[in-house]
């Protein structure tokens, strides 16, 4: 057992080191024939361009992918700088005509989103030619290997219950040096990712071949995000289904987080996009989708005939009808650990940094702060967006709606909720975008603290404040503060995950929805007591 | 203003010291040589299996007890002068007190065996127990097998610990089957069963003769009193029960049997001088209760009474129903109202039982065989609601009604299985009755006695 767990250790850390290497592969280069094909494609009325990328990419040198990136971001930018200098002299000159019909010639795009799409035609190489090798090679030993590596727990755990042996023994997951690599690996992905896709132009060759299969185009960097995320969510999703196979609640949500990110955040969007339909996430509600409310969302909504009004009217009901009343009767958890996709994979991938979460009166305070105002950010936002759209001017209140979009994508949509959100799960635990930044869960929040029949019941007074449940509660909810006092967890940041109740020795605490009526029930002395003691005390 | 001092900051001192804060503005000193900050001891155990780190068994953070002013005084108590009101350290340090709440819990027992007082022989009860633990048995390189004397509570969680080491692990116990003074014959034969499945040479009616000494004052072995068989190991764990800690009471006056004798109040004999939790013996036993309880909700209440007395309340300690918890490996027990096991069954009492054929789930429920009035619950591997169960023994109802609301006190999460018809249908079976399950209903659980 122990060998197959080794050996499904090595064949993954292979399979990550091929993924990663492959990176650094293959040849990018465009003949003038397939250059000319490519400007004529994006339709590109610069005339220095063709010259510029000419100059750069068209060569027999064999560059890497870096290589590339940087010539053909100087090509762009040389092209743009071009344009640039003649509006510098037209507007000296004060010829206004001039001046502005020179701002069609420039290309708009970020500078390693242009790259990205002419890398994408460029590139060459054992990769691109062989993507269903390293697909195996990549995807399969990574797959292949954490099963291999998970699945003796079956045995090696021993009987059915909660196994947290050696947690705070082991450099994983103590916050060893191997949390540290594995956080600058995440960090340095989601980089890269969001601001450098070009650089792993490589690996979405690998998966050209299914998203062709899926949606009818190549793969972009967000069709191997999707489906990386994917990936790993199913393979932890396994570990998951081993470690709690004793607890049918566990079992059943891990289920259902697994169906709502393959089918509605992967499958059905890619579906759709192949039919021609906008790509639409059915289940992921404004404010967590904070660009529903964009000009180009709304604009290619309106575009899309009977389906994309579907798709507007659905997403309002979606964010103010059925998720509060859902809130209302099951509590947040229905949103954040049963469907959303930042849950899913916080859930499972997160799983074993869950212990992390800062669980100090401080970091509540904090906690309260950020994803209050992080809320407000988002609704401003959405104001000032949807005051623009409908009224034409290009900025509400004087703060400007490109800017305000911009910076809130950069600040909250890329860093907080990905490079910080994700990559910090080894050492602040994982829902870090959950519990101190997410819109959405605040805003559930809301419903769930004040309008809500779910809450986490104390057992009379069984609790012996052995601190389980607070030092696995993924949200830093001190939670054996309330259970030690016989007290109901009502809680607004609270996702229903279920693990203190998992690992409760004593049997305190139930996840469970019922009236209103004394949900909340702050106690002194508790159950077991005198009863007129009780009753003098707590009845104040 | 008092000065109320109370000695030990376990889960007794501290549940005083919170409600004597609430209810007064005394100034409140605790008194501990164990460590600074209140811990609970029964997590101690998930440390050293590295569930928990040191730090998350402590309930409050730090600022607390300054927030709160609550003094927390580090030192060991060597002398109480009673007529003066004062306590002297060993350190040679003294305070002066109003009152005085003695809150020191236990020591482990220690039956004079040979060899007892060995490096490697340890109890587990105290932090500085935990440390020894990690010392002698880091790994099983260093450990190579440990010998655990004593089949309660405490014994069956230091086999765990080791095990979650890997560490080999024998376990003696005295009686016949685990535990079986407390629980019923079903239970313990269970419990026995788990022991084993988890890779511990469980040895029953088996008793500890002598602890064998290495060149260097180690334990090197230890040989079984009834076979002479000897067993080399390099830990051997003493959890044989628990005495109250109350030797430094020598010559202060304090009347003590085995632990310090109270009234109903928690008073000593000495005016002001009062002693809660596991040191505190009752004059009379309380119900059926012992007069030493040496467990933690007990600790606990006499915590919230004794604190109503000192701040002008004066108010009897009146334990409730009695209720208990632990878990015993994987399988989780829980009790409310009073389930002896045969050894102790009173005359009038029965049982119903029911086990699951293949789970480690069942339930003990006893009752009066002439009254069907309902006793209690021993209930493993199927939680249940304490708030029900305190309920139903006020009401003194039957058992027949207990069963027949059963849903009512299920506490599983949500989705488990649930196994309230089988258990009815195995008593409709046993006694010709035709008792009709009732569905689970909010109202009934959240209603208001």
């Amino acid at each position: 057992m122990k060998i197959i767990k080794s050996l499904g250790f090595v064949l993954f850390l292979i399979g990550l080191s091929i993924f990663t290497g492959a990176i650094f592969t293959g040849n990018f280069s465009l003949t003038e024939q397939e250059l000319d094909a490519y400007i004529a494609d994006k339709g590109y009325k610069n005339e220095v361009i063709k010259q510029e990328l000419s100059k750069a990419i068209v060569t027999n040198e064999s560059l890497n992918i870096f290589e590339f990136s940087e010539k053909a971001r100087s090509a762009f930018d040389a092209a743009n700088q071009h344009y640039d200098e003649l509006i510098a002299k037209y507007n000296a000159e004060k010829n206004w005509k001039k001046k502005g019909e020179q701002y069609q010639y420039k290309i708009n795009g970020k500078p390693h989103t242009l790259s990205f799409q002419i890398a994408k035609k460029a590139g060459s190489g054992f990769v691109k030619e062989n993507p269903g090798l390293l697909w195996l090679l990549t995807f399969g030993f990574g797959i292949l290997g954490a099963l291999l590596f998970m699945l003796p727990n079956l045995i090696l755990l021993g009987k059915p219950g909660i196994k947290n042996d050696g947690i705070y023994l082991k450099a994983a997951t103590n916050r060893g040096w191997i949390a540290w690599v594995v956080l600058v690996y995440l960090v340095v992905f989601y980089l890269v990712l969001y601001f450098k896709a070009d650089y792993v132009v490589n690996w979405t060759f690998i998966l050209d071949p299914i998203s062709k299969s899926l949606n009818g185009g190549e793969a972009s960097q967000w069709f191997v995000y999707g489906f990386l995320y994917c990936t790993i969510m199913l393979t932890m999703g396994v570990r998951m289904y081993i470690k709690y196979r004793h607890n049918k609640y566990q079992i059943i949500r891990t289920t259902s987080v697994l169906f709502f990110q393959i089918v509605f955040a992967f499958l059905i969007p890619e579906i759709m996009t192949s039919l021609n339909m906008p790509g639409y996430d059915f289940k992921n509600a404004f404010p967590l989708d904070y660009d529903f409310f964009f000009e180009w969302n709304l604009k290619s909504l309106q575009e899309s005939g009977a389906i994309g009004l579907f798709i507007l009217v659905w997403g309002v009901v979606l964010t103010v009808v059925i998720v509060p009343v859902m809130v209302y009767f099951f509590g947040k958890r229905w949103y954040c650990s049963w469907v959303c996709g930042c849950g899913g994979l916080a859930e499972t991938l997160g799983d074993p940094y869950r212990q992390h979460s800062n669980k100090s009166l401080n970091a509540w305070k904090v906690e309260r702060w950020l994803i209050h105002s992080v809320l407000v950010f988002s609704l401003v936002m959405t104001l000032v967006t949807l005051y623009c759209y409908f009224s034409g001017t290009s900025s509400f209140l004087g703060i400007k709606s490109q800017w305000i979009k911009d910076t809130y994508s950069f600040l909250i949509g890329a860093w907080f909720a990905g490079v910080i959100g994700t990559g910090f799960y080894p050492i602040f635990g994982n829902r870090v975008w959950c519990r101190f930044g997410c819109p959405l869960a605040a805003y559930l929040g809301f419903v769930q603290r004040f309008k809500s029949r779910f809450r986490i019941t104390t057992n009379g007074g069984q609790c012996i404040s052995c601190g389980n449940c607070s030092t696995y509660c993924e949200q830093g909810i001190d939670v054996r503060a309330y259970a030690q006092k016989g007290e109901n967890i009502v809680r607004s940041s609270c996702v229903g995950c279920g693990i203190c109740s998992a690992v409760c020795p004593r049997g305190v605490l139930k996840l469970e929805n019922g009236p209103e009526d004394g949900r909340i029930n702050p106690t002194e002395i508790l159950l077991g007591n005198d009863v007129d003691l009780m009753s003098l005390v707590n009845d104040k | 203003m008092q000065h109320i001092v109370i000695i030990g900051n376990g889960i007794s001192g501290v549940t005083a010291a919170r409600h004597i804060r609430k209810n007064s503005d005394h100034k409140i000193t605790i008194v501990s040589s164990e460590t600074k900050y209140f811990f609970s001891r029964t997590a101690l155990m998930y440390v050293y299996m590295g569930h928990l780190k040191f730090k998350h068994t402590q309930p409050y953070e730090n600022w607390f007890w300054d927030k709160n002013s609550i003094d927390l005084k580090e030192g060991f108590v060597s002398k109480i002068n009673t007529d003066k009101k004062t306590l002297d350290f060993k350190d040679t340090s003294s305070i002066s007190y109003d009152k005085l709440i003695i809150a020191t819990g236990s020591k482990p027992n220690k039956f004079g065996w040979p060899g007892q007082d060995l490096e490697g022989v340890m109890g587990m009860y105290h932090k500085q127990d935990l440390e020894n633990l990690e010392k002698h048995a880091p790994n099983n390189e260093i450990c190579k097998r440990a010998v655990i004397v004593g089949g309660g509570l405490i014994g069956i969680e230091l086999a765990e610990m080791l095990r979650s080491r890997k560490i080999p692990v024998t376990f003696l116990v005295r009686e016949a089957s685990f535990w079986n003074g407390v629980l019923p014959a079903q239970e313990s034969e269970m419990i026995n069963q788990h022991i084993k499945e988890h890779h511990i040479d469980l040895r029953l009616s088996t008793n500890l003769k002598e602890i064998k000494s290495d060149e260097n004052g180690r334990v090197r072995s230890i040989v079984i009193e009834e076979t002479g068989e000897e067993i080399a190991c390099n830990v051997v764990g003493l959890t044989a029960g628990v005495t109250p800690n109350i030797d430094f009471l020598k010559d202060t006056g304090i009347a003590t049997k085995k632990g310090v004798l109270v009234n109903r109040f928690l008073e000593t004999n000495i005016a002001n001088i009062y002693a809660i939790g596991d040191c505190a013996e009752q004059h009379e036993a309380i119900g059926q209760r012992r007069n030493i309880e040496a467990v933690w909700y007990t600790g606990r209440m006499m915590g919230e009474t004794v604190a109503q007395t000192i701040c002008n309340k004066k108010t009897a300690y009146q334990p409730g129903h009695w209720f208990n918890s632990a878990k015993f490996l994987d399988i989780e027990y829980q009790t409310y109202g009073w389930v002896f096991s045969e050894r102790n069954k009173l005359e009038n009492e029965a049982y119903f039982q029911w086990k699951h054929p293949k789970e480690n789930i069942c339930v003990t429920l006893s009752f009066d065989k002439n009254s069907n009035k309902f006793l209690g619950i021993n209930t493993f591997g199927i939680r249940m609601r304490h708030e029900i169960f305190d309920r139903w023994l006020s009401e003194s109802q039957s058992i027949t009604h207990v069963l027949e609301y059963l849903k009512d006190a299920n506490f599983d999460p949500e989705f488990y299985s649930q196994y309230e018809a089988a258990i009815l249908k195995k008593f409709n079976n046993e006694n010709n009755t035709n008792i009709k399950l009732k569905k689970k209903s909010w109202k009934r659980i959240f209603l208001k006695a």
